[in-house]
């Protein structure tokens, strides 16, 4: 249970700020590090060093099978302790990044949303509930990116990342029912032992597969992630860097001990991965905006990520966790970093950035070294988890696909060293003539910033730097560490990590990448004209537009806004489906009509003479008069009938009606006027005709087709013993069929509103007309 | 077919019939569960009240009563409605399932309450409510229905 108390306490603290505690965020936000905190410590107290992992369940469906089902495995101590830890420092920097505002109660409650929904994601011990957490992480996500609501690029990129992910989410739902209804379990566990297979398997896959991509922003989703920059950088780093676009990784890493030896499987995530790879390392070459250019460098590094976790053998799959926990660490510095900078001094232009080591040095020597873990330089922790990730590529015996992934894998960490490098001349290079003292005068405010605000914006960047040092160098224990959560994914996932792997193939291939990457990354320049939208964004706006614009055209032709089209369309499908059923069956038979007395043969009558009153009168009152009339003739039919209560309740709609009827009538013409040509007069004589004919040879149908017994004798006995009530009318109403009758009264209920609504509409237009 | 409101017309209905008609509507709704009637009923007769009042030019009488917004009465009756369909579940019994209380009540003896009968109270206070607010919106421009512009003109 603790497990679950550890995630709705983020809720709770989420959920508190955003209804409870908007004018005081900066003291929700220590409420939040609080939580985190213990959530955190919870984790560790739980699932460090127990023999078998903890598990809790809530049960949801059970008669479906979804439950909420969670489990503290060595996979998910590592991932819930990323989420934890990174959210803790994000928010204590966020306290000294944004205003004390309400925008910064929004974010502190969504945060804490967010770091709720994703310790669900990487918790969850079926694919359902991790399905569950997933689009709790969209959703959260999309309202972060959105969080700046006045700049329409923050929420058009919102909202291309809500669909995007979104679209992902609906996949996900697919594969989890398919393997639901096929293996019938979802559990990660089962699925490994079970190692299913098959066509529907294969579709399975697929769309899991979709779903991953989409979240972790792989070819050819990778566009959403560089525009949710758009959101403020606590966000950015903590969102796109260090957690949500793990989310796709952390499924990747679930379930690739299950499919990961089927080739569509291998083949998607392998074409994908180092696509997705070049592309992201060939476009971070290219921004001029640091923090797209670390935004585009995520997107590579998260193609690194899918094609290790996901290839399917264990050594790279002990490597991919390795280099998940490597990229976080220095991500986060990174995003961070910058995010001090442009705090500082008010610019993430690339060519300004070198003015941030006179000003800045702690930040800026914490920015070097984590990029140059980033690189994959040695001492750094990015070296070692590299290294291990080229030894994992060597030693895969996968054939075509496994030289596919070397091939690409070593193109895309050339990529990687060189926009590193690329980063690091922004950083280290001449300090820009027009640098720093004209940026200073003009963005005077930023010199405000008090001693306890720089420590709290510069700590979590030198302390997560100084992770990538320290773990670099005590890569022998760390990796010991690390053994726990690969093995909870795949038992045979045991290897080690070394900081000095001696010279072999691997450290080979990584001197060349450095070196032909180093070149590289100092010679493209720093001033460079970058597109403004990628062609990912481009082709989603276009397929984004064209469904608009295509609904748009489609609601023009099926709802022409015509009263007569609508209910000459309504009334002809009714007539043509009991015109099918009639001919299908035969004619009923007349027997059903009952001879009565005389006195309900006339009463039927008037009523008959009355309707056709009310169709040939040309003056509105009479025809409402008329109206009336039949509905008292059929309560008079009711009532004869023996149906006291419809008798009723149809006497006093009636009177209620016409009453309406003659106050809706004070603002319409005092004769009926064709609103439109169309439909001309015989096919409204023709459609009144017909059904006419055909309603009441159905009513006469289906009175003489009964075949099973009447549920109303069961009613009768029930009536009185179980629902305590004589009158069965009513018992139906409110007991046996209460749920209609809820939905009845709500159906009832909105309508009324939709009157009031309309005529408030009509009174203003036409005040405004008047005036 | 320009009624003047009639003085004598309105003490009466305002005065006798309405009253009478108040307590016709909760002698409809409450026998509804062993006669013909009950809640949707009950709340017509209700409504066939304000339409009365309607009729002699008392509409404004309507607004100055305490259901002033009949929304909120929209609320509560649909509030009420759900709360009875709800309430089973927590005692692990199925949506709406009714419990039956016999009570003693001195002088008068046994009574028989079914709970559906609060959920029969719902229904009968969205009926009255969607009455008033068809009547008031419609009716909104003013005047009651027998005032200036009468029925058929314009």
């Amino acid at each position: 249970m603790m497990l679950f108390v550890a995630i709705v306490a983020q809720f709770a603290v989420g959920g508190l700020t955003l209804l409870g505690l908007r004018r005081r965020p900066a003291n929700a936000a220590l409420i939040g590090l609080v939580v985190l905190a213990s959530a955190a410590a919870m984790i560790v107290a739980e699932g460090v060093g127990v023999e078998s992992a903890p598990r809790s369940r809530v049960d949801w469906l059970p008669a479906l099978g979804f439950n909420l089902t969670l489990e503290l495995d060595g996979f998910a101590v590592l991932m819930a302790l990323i989420v934890l830890v990174l959210g803790f420092g994000v928010l204590l920097y966020s306290l000294a990044y944004f205003e004390h505002d309400a925008t910064y109660a929004r974010f502190v409650g969504l945060f804490m949303a967010f770091a709720g929904s994703m310790t669900g994601v990487v918790l969850a011990a079926d694919l359902f509930t991790m399905f569950v957490f997933w689009e709790l992480t969209s959703i959260c996500s999309f309202l972060l990116i959105g969080l700046n609501d006045t700049s329409e690029s923050a929420r058009k990129s919102a909202v291309r990342a809500l669909l995007t992910t979104g679209a992902g989410g609906l996949c996900l739902l697919g594969g989890v029912g398919i393997l639901q209804t096929e293996l019938g379990t979802t559990t990660f566990a089962e699925l490994v032992k079970l190692q299913p297979s098959g066509a529907l398997i294969d579709a399975a896959i697929v769309l899991v597969l979709l779903g991953a991509f989409t979240k972790s922003a792989q070819f050819p989703f990778h566009f959403w992630l560089p525009g949710a920059m758009a959101a403020p950088t606590p966000v950015s780093a903590y969102l796109h860097s260090a957690t949500m676009v793990k989310a796709g990784i952390v499924l990747l890493a679930r379930t690739s001990p299950a499919f990961g030896q089927s080739d569509v499987w291998r083949w998607w995530v392998i074409v994908a991965g180092i696509t997705t790879m070049v592309i992201g390392g060939w476009r971070a070459l290219r921004q001029t905006d640091a923090k797209l250019l670390l935004a585009h460098s995520t997107v590579s590094q998260l193609g690194l990520l899918t094609v290790l976790v996901g290839m399917g053998t264990s050594t790279a799959l002990y490597a991919g966790v390795a280099h998940l926990l490597a990229h976080a660490v220095f991500k986060v510095a990174l995003f961070l970093g910058v995010g001090v900078i442009d705090h500082e001094l008010g610019t993430r232009d690339v060519t300004k950035l070198a003015a941030a080591r006179i000003r800045l040095p702690f930040v800026t020597s914490a920015l070097v070294a984590s990029t140059l873990s980033m690189a994959g330089v040695i001492p750094l922790f990015g070296f070692v988890t590299k290294e291990k990730a080229l030894v994992a590529l060597l030693d895969a015996e996968l054939g075509l696909a496994g030289s596919v992934a070397l091939v690409g894998v070593v193109l895309g960490s050339v990529l990687s060293v060189a926009y590193s490098v690329r980063f690091l001349h922004a950083l280290l290079g001449e300090v820009a003539p027009d640098g720093t003292r004209g940026d200073d005068q003009q963005n005077g405010e930023h010199h405000s910033s008090t001693l306890i605000a720089r420590t709290l914006l510069g700590a979590p960047v030198i302390v997560a730097a100084t992770a990538s040092i320290v773990f670099g160098f005590a890569a022998t224990q760390i990796g010991k560490w690390l053994v726990a959560p690969s093995t909870s994914l795949d038992v045979l996932a045991k290897s080690k990590l070394v900081l000095w792997p001696g010279v072999n193939d691997a450290l080979i291939i990584s001197v060349v990448v450095v070196a032909v990457g180093a070149v590289v990354g100092w010679r493209v320049p720093l001033a460079v004209s970058a597109s403004p939208n990628s062609l990912g964004e481009r082709m989603f706006d276009a397929i984004y537009d064209s469904i608009l614009s295509a609904s748009k055209k489609i609601t023009q032709v099926s709802q022409p806004g015509s009263l007569p089209i609508y209910v000459v369309v309504t009334i002809l499908v009714v007539a043509v489906a009991a015109l099918v059923g009639l001919l299908r069956d035969g004619m009923p038979s007349f027997d059903a009509f009952v001879t009565d007395s005389p006195l309900t043969v006339s009463v039927a009558l008037l009523t008959a003479v009355l309707t056709v009153g009310v169709a040939v009168v040309s003056v509105r009152f009479t025809a409402a008069v008329f109206l009336g009339g039949v509905g008292y003739g059929i309560a008079v039919l009711f009532l004869m009938r023996g149906a006291p209560d419809l008798a009723l309740t149809q006497v006093l709609v009636e009177t209620l009606t016409i009453v309406i009827f003659l106050l809706a009538m004070r603002s319409m013409p005092r004769n009926f006027i064709p609103a439109s040509k169309w439909p001309p007069k015989a096919v409204r004589v023709l459609v009144s005709v017909a059904v006419g004919v055909l309603l009441p040879l159905v009513a006469l149908a289906v009175y003489s087709a009964r075949r099973a017994p009447s549920v109303s004798d069961e009613y009768f006995t029930r009536s009185v013993d179980e629902a305590g009530g004589a009158n069965v009318v009513n018992v139906i109403l409110v007991d046996f069929r209460g749920f209609d009758t809820m939905g009845e009264i709500t159906v009832l209920a909105v309508a009324a509103l939709g009157v009031v609504n309309l005529v408030r509409v009509a009174e203003r237009n036409r005040r405004e007309r008047a005036s | 077919m320009n009624f003047r409101p009639s003085a004598i017309l309105d003490e009466l209905v305002d005065r006798w019939l309405s009253k009478v008609a108040v307590l016709v509507a909760v002698y409809v709704t409450f026998r509804g569960h062993n006669a013909p009637g009950g809640g949707f009923a009950g709340g017509l007769v209700v409504g066939g009240v304000f339409v009365l009042q309607f009729l002699t030019g008392r509409e404004p009488h309507i607004r100055h009563r305490p259901i002033r917004r009949p929304t909120l009465l929209l609320g509560f009756g649909l509030l009420l409605a759900l709360v009875t369909t709800v309430i089973p579940l927590v005692v692990d019994a199925s949506p709406l399932e009714s419990h039956i209380w016999k009570l003693n009540v001195p002088f008068i003896g046994e009574v028989k309450v079914v709970s559906s009968m609060f959920f029969d109270l719902g229904v009968f206070f969205v009926v009255v409510a969607v009455v008033l607010m068809v009547l008031l919106s419609l009716g909104a421009r003013g005047e009651s229905l027998v005032g200036d512009d009468g029925v058929g003109a314009s």
